[in-house]
């Protein structure tokens, strides 16, 4: 039993590696990714920064805590692509001959995500705090903000593993991914404050979760209260993972068939 | 080329069997496998030979647990392929049709991922890559991404993969397809290198000629069953035909006249090409009919360019049992787009 359970961590450990590697050595997956990233930043914060009325707060204090969270949204459509490469080529056929633990090839990809999920956020906030952003909450709601971004990422990473999965073919993927993308990140409090939107709109973006998610990382960095938005996003995180986790192992299964 | 035994105390030989039985798979409307039956001894290489569609990667694939069979069952080295799933990996390697390497690791880097992937540990993993690498020829280009490897390159680190863990029973499904000659007789070469370590191979193909080469056991499949099987002889005396002596004419005006001759020494079969001289027929004697064409021949002054005997083939035997030649064009392959990005 122990035995099992320190060979299925190993590995994960050596699917992750993988993926870490592959991440590195494609410039595209990680490199490109965070220089459009930085560039999207500055341009955001100093081409509408004057326009965007943010309620007297300085626009990129408004709008970096977004940014971190559409950072990690936009990295899981990576997730689809990565996995649906491995389906396409026939790696997949390999993976499942080996005596590996079969939780491995999903779940090291999701660990290898997480670490680039880390990457990603911790270079925004560099790029930020040289912007003029400041955590203004101090070291342990940024701590545990950026922990819930990550946490965000990890269960956004299971809706993209099981599209990956589903698809098994990286353009569709990638295409895939941002149709669910794109409504997620503008229609919410990401850009703008939801009030400015029709109603209608509105009411998509109450409930979509990475307006919970921005609320709950603003509130941490500005030191203000966070309200309900904690628990909400929370409660999304739970529910993605609760229902993409089982579907995405259920769609792996199924490649037997 | 060589592969390096590895010295396990614990022979696993005397289970390196399979068994199949009343294997069948449907997808969708397409029969693959329409009840296969099938036993294959330790320590020998078999060749499952039939065309292209005939069931053979969908039989490869239901063997190293990658696809459930919708009825039957199959066992390989004593393990049922379903229920004990986890230990028949542990003793296979398979090399599928199409190399599967990951491009963005190095040579040696995939053969270290596979080795801790069979669980050999940290270190034996590196060392067995090393051995691998260099009896593979890999050597000069195992710190290059696979990415950069040609074709042949790739499925030689494919197979040597297949081989990290010294399977007792290897899978290879086609593994000759695609390569140059000198790389086939590597390949043949290290196949053979297999068995005499007692190691089984299962290996699919749809050259003829590479089964009559190198397995010891031929079964033949065609719409998703075994149609005819045994040795490479047994099957060419059941049902491959008889030695033909085959000849071609010096000038092939002279074709008549030739049949003429040839009537009273072969009074039936007669086969002839007239466009290209060619005239054959059966000869059960052998070696014996040649000097007596010879003589006819020359008694009517036909001068001849070629004379020989020609041995049935498996190409006869497929031929004769279902009715088409085997080998076929191979289909454009559509689950190979490179998508990178």
């Amino acid at each position: 039993m122990l035995k099992n359970v320190s060979q299925t961590i190993s590995d994960i450990g050596v699917m992750s590696q993988r993926d870490i590697r592959r991440y590195f050595r494609l410039p595209q997956l990680l490199i490109t990714n965070i220089i459009l990233n930085v560039v999207l930043l500055l341009l955001f914060n100093y081409v509408f920064g004057g326009a965007i009325q943010t309620g007297g707060v300085a626009y990129i204090q408004y709008f970096l805590p977004g940014f971190l969270v559409q950072s990690v949204v936009f990295g899981s459509t990576q997730t689809s692509v990565g996995i649906s490469e491995d389906l396409s080529k026939g790696l997949i056929d390999r993976f499942r001959s080996l005596p590996m633990a079969r939780s491995a090839f999903l779940s090291g990809r999701v660990v290898a995500d997480t670490l680039r999920y880390l990457i990603l956020v911790a270079l925004m906030i560099a790029v930020g705090y040289a912007a003029g952003f400041r955590f203004q909450g101090g070291f342990f709601p940024a701590f545990a903000g950026v922990w819930l971004i990550i946490l965000f990422g990890i269960a956004l990473t299971w809706v993209g593993v099981f599209i990956g999965i589903s698809v098994k073919d990286a353009e569709t993927a990638q295409v895939a991914g941002f149709v669910w993308v794109f409504p997620l990140v503008f229609a919410s409090s990401l850009y703008v404050p939801i009030e400015t939107m029709p109603s209608w709109l509105q009411a998509f973006a109450n409930i979509n979760p990475v307006t919970p998610m921005v609320d709950t990382i603003r509130a941490l960095s500005w030191g203000t209260s966070i309200s309900s938005s904690l628990w909400k996003i929370l409660v999304w995180d739970l529910g993605i993972i609760l229902v993409c986790l089982p579907l995405a192992l259920r769609r792996y299964r199924l490649l037997a068939q | 080329m060589s592969v390096t035994a590895q010295s396990d105390p614990e022979n696993t030989c005397p289970n390196a069997f399979i068994e199949v039985a009343g294997v069948a798979k449907t997808f969708g409307k397409v029969r693959a496998l329409a009840g296969v039956n099938l036993e294959v001894e330790p320590g020998i290489v078999f060749a499952l030979l039939g065309p292209n569609g005939s069931g053979k990667t969908t039989l490869v694939k239901v063997l190293t647990t990658l696809l459930r069979p919708d009825t039957g069952t199959a066992r390989v080295g004593g393990f049922d392929v379903i229920g004990q799933a986890s230990e028949v990996r542990n003793i296979i390697g398979l090399a599928g049709q199409y190399p599967a390497v990951d491009e963005n690791l190095t040579g040696r880097e995939n053969l270290e991922m596979i080795g801790r992937l069979y669980h050999l540990g940290r270190g034996r993993a590196r060392d067995r890559a090393v051995e691998l690498l260099d009896s593979f020829d890999l050597s000069d280009v195992a710190n290059r991404r696979a990415k950069t490897y040609s074709g042949g390159l790739r499925r030689r680190l494919d197979l040597a993969a297949a081989l990290v863990a010294n399977p007792p029973i290897l899978f290879l499904d086609e593994p000759t397809t695609g390569l140059d000659p000198r790389s086939r007789l590597n390949l043949w070469e290290i196949i053979k290198d297999q068995a005499k370590q007692c190691n089984s191979v299962f290996l699919t193909t749809q050259y003829l000629e590479e089964a009559d080469r190198l397995a010891d056991h031929i079964a033949i499949i065609d719409n998703g069953a075994i149609i005819q099987q045994g040795t490479s002889q047994e099957l060419k005396d059941c049902c491959g035909g008889e030695t033909h002596v085959k000849m071609r004419l010096a000038d092939r005006t002279q074709m008549q006249k030739a049949l003429d001759a040839l009537r009273e020494i072969a009074p039936e079969n007669m086969y002839q090409n007239p466009e290209m001289g060619e005239i054959s027929f059966p000869a059960p004697d052998g070696t014996a009919v040649l000097s007596t064409v010879v003589r006819s021949l020359d008694a009517v002054g036909v001068e001849l360019a070629e004379l020989s005997l020609k041995e049935p083939t498996l190409d006869d035997v497929f031929l004769a049992i279902t009715g088409h030649v085997a080998e076929e064009v191979p289909e454009t392959d559509t689950s190979m787009k490179s998508g990178s990005g």
